[in-house]
């Protein structure tokens, strides 16, 4: 996974509420065998007329959001389906952070797992930095975001925190559990028996 | 031993290691599987050259892309069936049980899950799709992940997890005629907001939620993701084992005792400490109806489409106007005054042999209306065989509905079945988001009673004025 430490980039205001994953990439493009290539399709209904032109009004068609970097948006953003698509797309259109009130519990998860820094600030300080002229800094050691006129400390778990910092692989650290799991896995045969279905 | 909650309990039996940092990691004990959100997993695997560290606690199955028309003949989409076939490749290379196409097994995984005993109480479950949580329903620690945690579980077993909160919803007083669990989901995804259970595990209590049947105990926890709780919880009880004794995966004989006793134990204690509560009177529940693009936009079968004038503030005022714009609604518009043309019976939410009967009482020796086009889509094959069994296959063709194969469908639309722009649809399923059914299509949430009796009526209406027929 790509670390994360800092990131100075043009930040697109998408300032709505429940942006659900199913807005940030559609169905038709689940069908992927692989994690790439989701960018181009990244909120497709919104960017696009359903002849496949580009809607001039959408945020991310206007300069200068077509090269975004950050996502500011509104409460509960990344609700609805698990599908990691999102995170992929965000990912490979170029977000490597969003900031948003809060975020749901399962696409928050899929962020960190691909090097994407969800940071939760409240509506007023998203507010602040959406109304900022020029670039936004990103700063995860310092735990901050900030424009030339305006700047704010956010909160992260400081497990999460090192995981972005060092592009940690998440399974690796729990191979490093290795002899609980089978400890666990030994006990359990015992005390819930019942639980054994066939395989190795 | 302090109280502690059902979700507390089934927490503890599942930890495996508290970590340094204060995280925990979490044995998991059933793993689904299907063709969406897996191929990257495997792939992964094998990139990293890491084995699966047990297959034979997976059970796989194609739902999301698959046809529910002409099975036989095949995928016709390619994208649609190469996804399947990585699936199958994927299985046979790492020895993981898989439900073939064409089995009666076959099915949506929330569905197949419980029917073959995979899902058991007390048990850690999870699955690549958010609706993972309809398994809380056995008093399973049941929840949805991404394809990464996908990798993880099958690489280790485990997820790291931080501790959720616990929420308690009451349901008070017994569910009125008319209305279901669908309802009770949908009514309190009205009260709390589709983020209210957001860092939550729910557990479900309350008179009503013990009368429910385990059919109507999925459909509840089913809906817990939409109001934002990764995990629903009925703690189980002799509802709960009547439906798991027996099914091929269940436990058997000794083992079968050992396993009840247990269960038994699953409740949480009575002076067990949650974080938040929740009441939900359900004495003046009506039949539900969604009005919005999300589910917490939900309103009474008598109800009004709501007038952004009455919003708490600018941006719910704009959030109301737009959703209002995408689904073609004037405020103030009865319910009752919405015509639909198409409806959707099926899903992991509502596509069980309980919601088949249910629809079917209102389908029966009445007529679809003209210009509805109404699918009913079983959960899976077994449902199918049950329904079929019941001649309620015969009740769903005559009244002019289809009926189809089973698989997600129209839920989301992977498959053909999808809604063109502009298309209304009274919906047995789980989410109305812009473009869920097909791009510009509309969706309106409701029981598997109330879209029959909009497939008949041609517009909603209100299911208790209808005479049921069995």
């Amino acid at each position: 996974m790509m670390p994360f430490t800092t990131l100075t980039g043009i930040a697109a205001p998408l300032l709505r509420a429940n942006v659900d994953t199913d807005l940030i990439i559609p169905k038709q493009f689940l069908t992927t065998l692989v994690r790439s290539g989701l960018g181009r399709h990244l909120f497709h209904e919104l960017r696009y007329s359903p002849e496949g032109r580009e809607l001039p009004d959408f945020l991310l068609n206007r300069e200068p959001y077509r090269k975004a970097t950050i996502l500011l948006s509104g409460p509960n953003f990344g609700c609805g389906s698990s599908r990691e698509h999102a995170p992929w797309a965000l990912l490979d259109f170029g977000i490597r952070c969003v900031v948003a009130p809060s975020f749901a519990d399962i696409f928050f998860n899929n962020c960190f797992a691909n090097g994407i820094l969800p940071v939760v600030l409240p509506a007023e300080s998203i507010a602040r930095l959406a109304a900022e002229e020029g670039l936004l800094t990103v700063d995860l050691p310092a735990q901050t975001v900030s424009g030339a006129s305006c700047g704010f400390r956010f909160e992260i778990d400081p497990t999460r925190k090192a995981t972005l910092l060092e592009g940690l692989d998440e399974i690796k650290r729990s191979e490093a559990n290795l002899a609980d799991i089978e400890a666990y896995e030994a006990r359990r045969r015992v005390e819930a028996p019942w639980l054994v279905l066939g395989g190795r | 031993m302090s109280p502690r909650t059902l979700y507390d309990k089934i927490w503890d039996e599942h930890l495996v290691a508290t970590r340094a940092d204060g995280t925990s990691l979490l044995y998991i004990d059933r793993h689904l599987v299907h063709e969406v959100t897996s191929p990257q997993a495997f792939e992964g695997l094998v990139l990293a050259g890491r084995p699966l560290r047990r297959p034979g606690q997976i059970l796989s199955v194609a739902d999301h892309n698959v046809p529910t028309a002409d099975r036989e003949k095949g995928i016709a989409d390619e994208t649609c069936r190469l996804q399947v076939e990585a699936l199958e490749a994927n299985v046979k290379a790492h020895g993981v049980p898989y439900i073939p196409l064409l089995d009666d097994r076959q099915g949506i995984v929330h569905v197949v899950g419980p029917e073959q005993g995979f899902t058991l109480p007390g048990t850690t479950v999870v699955c690549g799709d958010s609706h993972t949580s309809t398994h809380g329903a056995f008093g399973a620690l049941a929840f949805g992940i991404g394809t990464s945690e996908v990798e993880h579980v099958m690489a280790t077993q485990t997820l790291p997890q931080r501790r959720s909160k616990n929420l308690r919803v009451r349901f008070e007083g017994a569910l009125p005629p008319g209305t279901g669990a669908k309802d009770m989901a949908l009514r309190l995804i009205g009260q709390i907001g589709t983020a209210g259970g957001t860092g939550c595990v729910m557990e479900y209590t309350g008179p009503a939620v013990r009368a429910l049947s385990m059919e109507g105990r999925m459909t509840l926890c089913n809906m817990s993701i939409e109001g934002g709780a990764r995990a629903g919880l009925v703690a189980p009880d002799d509802t709960t084992f009547a439906y798991v004794a027996g099914r091929p995966l269940a436990p058997k004989g000794a083992l079968w005792d050992a396993a009840v006793a247990h269960w038994r134990t699953l409740v949480s204690d009575s002076e067990a400490a949650f974080d938040q509560d929740v009441v939900v009177d359900l004495r003046d529940l009506a039949p539900q109806v969604t009005w919005g693009t999300s589910p917490q936009w939900v309103t009474d079968i008598t109800g009004r489409v709501p007038d952004p004038a009455q919003a708490r503030n600018a941006d719910e005022r704009e959030a109301i106007l737009r959703a209002l714009d995408y689904m073609g609604l004037e405020p103030g518009t009865p319910m009752e005054a919405i015509d639909i043309q198409a409806v959707f019976i099926g899903s992991c939410t509502n596509g069980r042999i309980e919601d088949l009967r249910e629809a079917a009482g209102i389908a029966r020796g009445r007529k679809v209306a003209q210009g509805v086009r109404a699918l009913v889509v079983p959960g899976s094959g077994l449902v199918k065989r049950q329904a079929e069994a019941e001649g309620l296959d015969r009740i769903f063709l005559e009244a002019g509905f289809e009926w189809r194969q089973p698989g997600c469908s129209m839920c989301l639309g992977m498959n053909e079945d999808r809604l063109e722009a502009g298309v209304r649809c009274a919906s047995t399923s789980n989410r109305n988001f812009e473009g869920r059914q097909g791009r510009g299509s509309r969706t309106h949430l409701v029981s598997p009673a109330m879209a029959a009796a909009a497939a008949v009526a041609g517009h909603f209406t209100d299911v208790r004025r209808l005479e049921i027929r069995s």
